[in-house]
């Protein structure tokens, strides 16, 4: 009988056991030592010896590791979705001019405030006003692009039109740094470092949700990404509507990377090398596998990076995106001498 | 109307090339091709000549100029993409892009325009890829990468996918332009055995102009002045294929049935 596609059941059992795992470990993490039993007992509601242990865990710990799950899955799947649509391997979750616009919208809040003279409440520098700048700019960055790849029907070109936004961007964001002050720089640099934390549910519900249509959205296209992977000729003669595909990419990536960006910053690395990461682990191109592999992946990862960024008990937290590519890259690179060939 | 009933090809006056800004750009003209379920057809003709202006004209990559295309008696242009692609399966030239996709797999991804949504592959669809493989006689290679494979292998393996998408017509690009002249001559027994086996309407374009004179059921001759199609020894009484290269280089040899210096 035919042999089925290889079927990746207990790579799967072992990963979400892994994940678990991270996750716990990941809770029990802090600048507060909290005994092991008494997380437990908080995060299933149960009688805990100190209620601040109980306040800590449910509104710090358990939020920032569930922000650190969507996020990790959100930009590994945007970033698979990319590679294999532009058929790059360099390509992530930002090429689209996402990051760039969201640096935009908060340099242009942060930064511009004292260009423009504005008085700003203290509404525009918290995690809601950051996010809709953010939002703001990544909508009008990524509108622009995708204005562009509407007009174009090659799509490489709308690598290079992304790439080329993401450097005009950063132009205007260059002048703007260039005539703020030092405080003012410090805080954006914060922002552009990324962070996990100071989500409160609420802004965890708006995530998830978001998140949700995105992934419900790339179930739509496995098939014709699958098909995508013999090249757009072959696409289009297996009935494949190519354009309809390429816009559901676009804006399942647009959905899942604008708001992780919009309420954690431009996370880097993750987007780029969870892909490479999983699919040296699993030999396998099929979307089918790949998606949910990338997706456990990319929360592992994640937590992982952000239980380092904890440095575990001491005050300080490290910028999440430093300690993503500061123990990503070693990664990739190790995999890739070793295995020698990667296909994407 | 009994006759026009056997044609799974035909044209009406066609008229091929590309529409830039202003004008029209024709390449040629009142082509009128009729052509028999389980044929196995070479179209032939010098490089530029048009040859994959046709075919991407009958496969509806780009629009005729004039003129109407039937399938199985179905206008072209009433095709949605996914019916076509349950009618006409291709096979292109180009090199494929890089992925670890293994054989199965990417024979399997022939089922496409029949699978549900998420491309759930039925036990049909599974004796269906099960024959694809058997047809070509490549189940050895089911769980290599397609990357591991030769040139050769990989031929036989685009071809299992094109029968795996179980269409009545299947249409090759110079399927033989990386191969050597043994994988050349196997490529193309096994298309006359699809064809003649299993009425399959195949057509190649082709540049192995010794090889179709000899296996080709028909053939479709391309040259500046005209475009000529019929069965090959009819072609070769009426001297149509010296039309073929306008040079006083290479001349066909009738009696040979041959090109020849």
């Amino acid at each position: 009988m035919v042999t089925a596609t290889k079927s990746y059941k207990s790579t799967f059992g072992i990963l979400l056991i892994i994940l678990l795992t991270i996750c716990l470990i990941n809770i029990s993490l802090g600048s507060v030592f909290i005994p092991f039993k008494q997380i437990i007992l908080s995060l299933i509601n149960g009688e805990v010896d100190k209620e601040s242990w109980k306040t800590i865990v449910l509104n710090y710990r358990l939020p920032k590791a569930i922000t650190a799950i969507i996020v990790g899955s959100g930009l590994s799947i945007s970033g698979l979705l990319m590679q294999t649509l532009f058929r790059n391997p360099l390509a992530g979750p930002f090429v689209l001019g996402i990051s760039s616009g969201a640096s935009l919208g908060v340099a242009i809040l942060i930064l511009g405030a004292s260009f423009f003279g504005a008085t700003l409440t203290s509404f525009a520098f918290s995690n809601w006003g950051l996010a809709i700048a953010a939002s703001l700019g990544s909508f009008l960055v990524l509108s622009a692009v995708m204005l562009a790849a509407v007009k174009v029907r090659n799509t490489m070109s709308i690598l290079i039109i992304g790439l080329m936004f993401g450097s005009l961007t950063s132009a205007i964001i260059s002048i703007l740094a260039y005539f703020s002050s030092a405080s003012q720089l410090q805080q954006y640099m914060f922002w552009s470092f990324g962070s996990l934390g100071n989500l409160s549910w609420l802004e965890i519900i708006v995530l998830a949700s978001i998140f949700i249509i995105g992934i419900l959205l790339v179930v739509f296209i496995i098939k014709p990404l699958n098909s995508l992977l013999l090249g757009e000729n072959y696409a289009v003669s297996m009935g494949v509507n190519v354009k309809s595909t390429r816009n559901i990419t676009l804006i399942a990536t647009s959905l899942l990377t604008g708001v992780i960006t919009a309420f954690s910053g431009p996370i880097a690395f993750i987007g780029l090398a969870v892909p490479h990461i999983t699919k040296l682990l699993f030999n396998t191109s099929n979307h089918k596998t790949l998606l949910p592999a990338v997706a456990i992946c990319g929360a592992i990862i994640m937590l992982i990076c952000d239980s380092i960024a904890q440095l575990p008990s001491s005050e300080f937290t490290l910028p999440i995106n430093a300690i993503t590519s500061l123990f990503g890259a070693p990664i990739i690179i190790w995999l890739l001498v070793r295995k020698r060939k990667v296909y994407y | 109307m009994k006759e026009a009933k056997k044609h799974i090809i035909k044209t009406t006056n066609l008229s091929i090339g590309y529409t830039s800004k202003k004008k029209n750009i024709v390449i040629a003209s009142d082509l009128n091709i009729k052509l028999e379920a389980g044929k196995m057809v070479c179209l032939l003709g010098k490089n530029g000549i048009g040859k994959s202006t046709l075919l991407r004209t009958l496969t509806k990559v780009q629009n005729a100029l004039d003129g109407d295309i039937y399938l199985n008696n179905q206008n072209l242009e009433k095709f949605s993409n996914l019916e076509l692609a349950k009618t006409l399966s291709l096979v292109f030239t180009e090199r494929l892009p890089e992925s670890s996709l293994t054989v199965f797999e990417l024979v399997a991804l022939g089922r496409q325009p029949h699978t549900n949504w998420i491309g759930y592959l039925t036990n049909e669809d599974m004796k269906i890829i099960q024959n694809a493989f058997k047809k070509t006689k490549t189940e050895h290679l089911m769980n290599s990468k397609f990357y591991e494979l030769s040139d050769g292998q990989l031929q036989r393996v685009m071809i299992a996918r094109a029968l795996a998408q179980n269409t009545s017509i299947i249409i090759l690009d110079e399927p033989t332009a990386h191969l050597d002249l043994h994988h050349t001559i196997n490529t193309f027994s096994l298309l006359k055995n699809l064809a003649s086996e299993f009425n399959k309407t195949i057509i190649i374009s082709t540049h192995e102009i010794n090889l179709a004179l000899q296996i080709a059921d028909e053939l479709w001759l391309m040259s500046p002045q005209k475009f000529v199609s019929g069965k090959t020894d009819t072609l070769i009484c009426n001297n149509e294929l010296n039309s073929l290269f306008d040079s006083d280089l290479i001349k066909f040899n009738k009696s040979l049935k041959q090109f020849t210096i």
